[in-house]
């Protein structure tokens, strides 16, 4: 068996697993908006609101994307440097390990165990695993890099760099922490601080998890599956290098009007403004690579995800500046224009291009066309839609609650209680929990239609017969 | 391009993103680590005791931070909801800080005292029997399982709390006492939500409530208590609306959002007293029930005039008296 083949099947586990994580994490959240409205479904202290909302999050950031990431970054580094992973054998441990640490995540999850800290609420020993299963990760990215044989590194490498160090530098500063149990520890850091910290992590979680490594696969399958070059290559300089510092700064902007000191809170607002420049300067230079082919976007049923991704994407990266502005901020935040904003964000732009990059890099490795087009459109119609009306249905419910809150009478009393303002959610709620099961049906959809697709080709005994038959071809 | 080559470079590469992002770090994070000002510290602002840990540790394994924010932002309309702005020194003993991102129920910073320990009882047994438009999740388990204070004195001091094991067993065993005596002012709710076997000992609820009753605490306890100028002159005064039967009406609808929770329909009584009589513990001139009203009484009664103001609370005391003449 050659390496190339391996690192197939490689790649094919980990798409397949992270689909797997995919379809848990959103039975998880469907369940969450249906306990928004009745809360008698707290029926259990493993299916209660609080619990339940962690393994969402945690199974979707680490068990989707994350599994995602693994399955295209491989695909695409062995692609870009025209050499096989450097250690398969390696990379099949990294797929086991994996799997196991976010079954284990999610069961510790559901058990209680957990740091509060948002995104990081793994206990120590799982953080511990996380970072062995990262440095197993990054010795393949790394080693793949220094022994390939493409002389020029093209901009999704760079990418996919970025990713690996900022994710190892946010994640082990943030969760260092002094254990008093195997499942109990304390941060290390105290109140303002862990604040900062935390949401320093947060920001940059969002950044090298959700935003560099799915650019590296906008920047690659983009021009794969329509055959034509980006438009700019200066630009994609300018923007890799401006996003990767300007992100590091704005943390802050998640505690507009909390206790951190003002000036963090301000240059973290300066800095979420100046992002709107190198992000959508990713857009552009999207936008400007379709430039007199325009007529794919019908012809060809990858270059929808794609298109529709990077402009959900730019939408995401005005919208989320926007709230960092003080007087915005103090309107909008906690209420659910925020969850409506990250929602556009994972259900519109990353799924939009993991789904479309796996579809891509499935059917080349499986030496097969894509099982069913018609079902890609079916699944990408069921995501948009589903995704749209649950997210302009947020915004609108925390304009709603926003404002409620800030009512008052003539007087100076407030007009409402809290109560009703939870009151006034119910019907909005309703309508995201019906957004979210169109999206989970247009996922369902593609979890089939990655299957069949993922199968070795038939007459051919296994996956590495295919992808050597590819290779030959 | 001279940096051409940092393309073809992969370690190089790394080291230069690893400088790039190291610089925000550096400036928003790293540095402000060892300033004053993320580090204030107050002597008004007390560690928590060896229950109120476990009972911290409780809203962390429950992950109640997901819904309740603990940070009142200096907003003219939070302060009114919530009480007064957070202040950084008040997190000093926060490890983990709890301040949260989402309000799907409302800010707890200054929860501490708002309420008597049975109204946490009986809410976190279940909130929808005290407010119907509630989607707080009900928590009737907490008060079926024992607390375990096994590692209490390994938290306490890995916290940095500064008193020792001796202290904590103190504290537990002084704590059990007042929650289990049948003088414990809540003792009635508590057994009612408190499996038979458990009510001689410390429950997670127990705990739980008492976490919840230390928030914002110290810093009420260290002001002033709030000025009351508009109540002093109300003190004096008649009820604009007596007798006005739309009043009445409009009280009435003021009532069953804001009071009923605790003194029941129609005043009958719960948490709070029966309101349907003229015996009163704190006077029952027009002034006296305005100030109950406004500015609050001790033991759990809290202070109504920021979030109704002056007109809505003259229109609940109006209902009240209505409710005193239904009784006669």
């Amino acid at each position: 068996m050659t390496n190339g083949a391996r690192s197939d099947s490689i790649v094919r586990g980990f798409a397949l697993s992270s689909v797997f994580w995919l379809l848990v994490g959103l039975v998880v959240g469907l369940w969450l908006a249906a306990e928004m409205i009745y809360p008698a479904l707290n029926l259990a202290p493993w299916l209660a609101f609080g619990r339940l909302r962690v393994v969402h999050t945690n199974g979707l950031v680490f068990g989707f994307a994350i599994g995602g990431i693994f399955a295209c970054s491989f695909h695409i580094l062995e692609k870009l440097t025209r050499t096989p992973l450097v250690f398969p054998g390696l990379a099949k441990a990294q797929l086991w390990l994996f799997n196991i640490a976010i079954a284990l995540a999610a069961l510790s999850l559901f058990a209680g165990m957990n740091t509060s800290k948002e995104y990081a609420e793994l206990e120590w020993p799982l953080d511990i695993v996380v970072v062995v299963l990262w440095v197993m990760f990054a010795v393949n990215v790394m080693g793949t890099l220094v022994k390939r044989r493409e002389k020029q590194m093209y901009v999704s490498l760079w990418f996919l760099i970025a990713c690996v160090v900022t994710v190892a530098v946010v994640y082990i500063l943030n969760s260092l922490a002094i254990p008093v149990s195997l499942t109990k520890s304390y941060s290390a850091y105290a109140g303002v601080n862990d604040a900062n910290v935390q949401w320093w992590y947060g920001h940059n979680a969002v950044a090298s998890v959700l935003t560099f490594p799915i650019l590296a696969m906008f920047y690659y399958f983009l021009p794969k599956s329509t055959g034509l070059p980006i438009y700019s290559h200066r630009l994609s300089i300018i923007a890799f290098w401006s996003l990767v510092f300007g992100y590091l700064w704005t943390g802050a902007h998640h505690l507009m009007l909390t206790p951190v000191p003002e000036w963090i809170q301000t240059v973290a607002l300066a800095f979420s403004m100046f992002l709107i420049a190198p992000s959508w300067a990713s857009v552009i230079n999207g936008f400007y690579t379709m430039n007199g082919n325009w007529d794919k976007m019908k012809s060809n049923y990858l270059v929808k995800f794609f298109i529709l991704g990077i402009t959900f994407y730019g939408l995401q990266t005005i919208q989320g500046p926007t709230q960092a502005i003080r007087a915005l901020s103090g309107f909008l935040h906690y209420t659910e224009y925020i969850p409506g904003h990250v929602h556009m964000g994972t259900m519109g732009w990353v799924t939009m291009i993991i789904t479309a990059s796996m579809y891509f890099s499935m059917a080349k490795i499986s030496g097969r066309e894509i099982h069913s087009v018609k079902l890609a459109n079916v699944h990408f119609w069921l995501i948009l839609v589903g995704q749209l009306l649950f997210t302009v249905t947020l915004w609108i419910a925390g304009i709603v609650q926003g404002a409620m809150w800030k009512a008052t009478n003539p007087d100076g009393s407030l007009t409402y209680t809290f109560l009703d303002s939870v009151a006034a959610m119910y019907p909005y709620w309703t309508v995201r929990l019906v957004g979210g099961l169109l999206y989970f049906a247009g996922i369902a959809v593609f979890a089939y239609n990655l299957y069949m697709t993922s199968r070795p080709k038939p007459g051919t005994k296994s996956s590495a017969a295919a992808a050597a038959k590819a290779q030959a071809a | 391009m001279r940096f051409d080559s940092l393309y073809e470079k992969p370690v190089l590469f790394a080291i230069a993103a690893v400088v790039v992002i190291s610089v925000g770090t550096l400036v928003t994070t790293f540095i402000p680590l060892f300033l004053p000002s993320t580090q204030p510290v107050s002597p008004l602002i007390k560690p928590y005791s060896a229950v109120e840990t476990e009972g911290r540790d409780i809203y962390i394994r429950e992950g109640c931070n997901n819904c309740h924010t603990q940070t009142v932002r200096p907003l003219r309309t939070e302060v009114a909801r919530y009480g007064d702005y957070s202040r950084p020194e008040e997190s000093a003993w926060d490890r983990p800080f709890l301040w949260g991102s989402r309000r799907t129920g409302p800010d707890l910073a200054r929860a501490g005292g708002k309420y008597p320990d049975a109204w946490h009882y009986r809410h976190m047994a279940n909130p929808q029997a005290m407010f119907d438009k509630s989607n707080m999740p009900p928590y009737p388990w907490l008060a079926n399982a024992k607390l375990d204070t096994s590692l209490t004195a390994r938290k306490v001091k890995t916290l940095g709390y500064g008193y020792d094991g001796a202290e904590v067993a103190r504290q537990l065993a002084a704590f059990r006492q007042t929650v289990t005596a049948p003088t414990y002012p809540s003792a009635q709710v508590r057994s009612q939500v408190t499996p038979v076997g458990l009510r001689g000992e410390i429950t997670e609820l127990d705990a739980l409530v008492a976490y919840l009753q230390k928030l914002g605490r110290d810093l009420k306890a260290a002001q002033k208590p709030v000025a009351v100028s508009a109540t002093a002159e109300a003190a004096e005064s008649k009820n604009p609306y007596a007798g006005n039967r739309a009043a009445e009406e409009e009280g009435e609808k003021i009532f069953k959002e804001n009071c009923r929770s605790c003194h029941g329909e129609k005043g009958a009584g719960g948490v709070g007293p029966n309101l349907a009589t003229t015996a009163r513990k704190y006077g029952g001139s027009d002034g006296e029930l305005f100030d109950s009203v406004a500015v609050g009484r001790p033991g759990g009664m809290p202070a109504f005039l920021p979030q109704l103001g002056k007109d809505r609370v003259w229109k609940a005391v109006a209902y009240i008296r209505h409710l005193e003449k239904e009784r006669r």
